[in-house]
């Protein structure tokens, strides 16, 4: 009943917010309305019984992503109302779209329940016998390690990649130069004079 | 009681909901890339929901992965956006053609 209960609860949040990501009109809302349609997704995924990816979620898409989204949106000057100008010409044929893809997965589900395409059936959750996080584990660092190491390589690449894209050298200003600073030696830097008294020095 | 139906119909919503924001926010780069995130948020809620009830850890471990290609992608797509905002002055799509590889 309480498991009914937290399903509808969380499932309607999340719906509701990812309909208001689409419809706010100020960009921050849209990141906010972004995290708490995260936070419900980990919420209905916790109810599944992954428990290790609902805390993946919140900390992948809530305390990476998100905060990324929301940095961007909040440092970039942008003119967000210049931007809304095709929203209503482009209403009809969304919608239209949207429509058409919703009734091809209903088809879609329709079709798998008449006749089942997996012959197996819904065995006992694996999550039963050992602990989802020792399972996923067992799973991810026997049989899918060269997948995983992929993946890492895939997070590697795309932070070189980020890294390069958004550098940029500035010509105005004076950064340490390292090589330079190494290679001065006193005897060019500094210069021995003997005033004669009464005189003093031009240098 | 929750069956599997309940949250294949809850992606599904959610994905769909992420195709139409990408139709309707044409020139938002922002809001393109957060309706993407959706989308691939609705594709791991249905990974997970079919790998706790077939009773299959592959579906969490592929989960995982999508999750990792969302991410690099975030990174990735906003780091695109802003050399192109910085170059242009705004980030409405209609421009991106004149970035030419």
């Amino acid at each position: 009943m309480i498991a009914l209960l937290a399903f509808y609860l969380f499932a309607t949040v999340t719906i509701a917010s990812a309909v208001l990501v689409i419809f706010a009109r100020n960009p921050v809302h849209s990141v906010l309305w972004l995290i708490l349609a995260f936070f419900n997704a980990a919420g209905l995924i916790l109810l599944t019984g992954a428990e290790f990816i609902a805390m993946l979620l919140v900390i992948v898409y809530v305390g990476a992503v998100a905060v990324l989204f929301l940095f961007v949106v909040m440092m970039l000057d942008v003119d967000f109302s210049s931007l809304r100008s095709g929203f209503s010409r482009n209403l009809p044929f969304g919608l239209l779209i949207a429509l058409v893809l919703l009734a091809e997965i209903v088809i879609a589900v329709g079709a798998r329940q008449a006749g089942p395409v997996l012959a197996r059936s819904a065995a006992a959750p694996a999550a039963n016998v050992v602990p989802n996080i020792e399972a996923l584990g067992t799973a991810l660092y026997t049989r899918y390690l060269i997948p995983f190491e992929l993946a890492g390589l895939i997070l590697l690449v795309a932070m070189i990649g980020a890294i390069v894209l958004t550098h940029r050298s500035r010509g105005d200003v004076r950064g340490q130069n390292a090589n330079r600073q190494i290679r001065r030696r006193p005897q060019d830097a500094t210069r021995n004079t003997r005033p004669v008294s009464g005189e003093g020095v031009t240098l | 009681m929750i069956g599997l139906a309940h949250f294949l119909t809850v992606a599904a919503i959610l994905f769909v909901i992420g195709v139409l924001g990408i139709f309707l926010n044409r020139r938002n780069v922002i809001l393109m890339l957060m309706c993407i995130e959706l989308l691939l948020l609705a594709v791991n809620i249905n990974l997970v929901a079919f790998s706790a009830f077939l009773g299959d850890m592959v579906g969490q471990v592929f989960a995982m992965f999508v999750l990792t290609v969302a991410a690099a992608e975030a990174a990735i797509g906003l780091a695109i956006m802003v050399i192109f905002f910085r170059r242009r002055g705004s980030i409405a799509i209609d421009a991106a053609d004149q970035m030419r590889g």
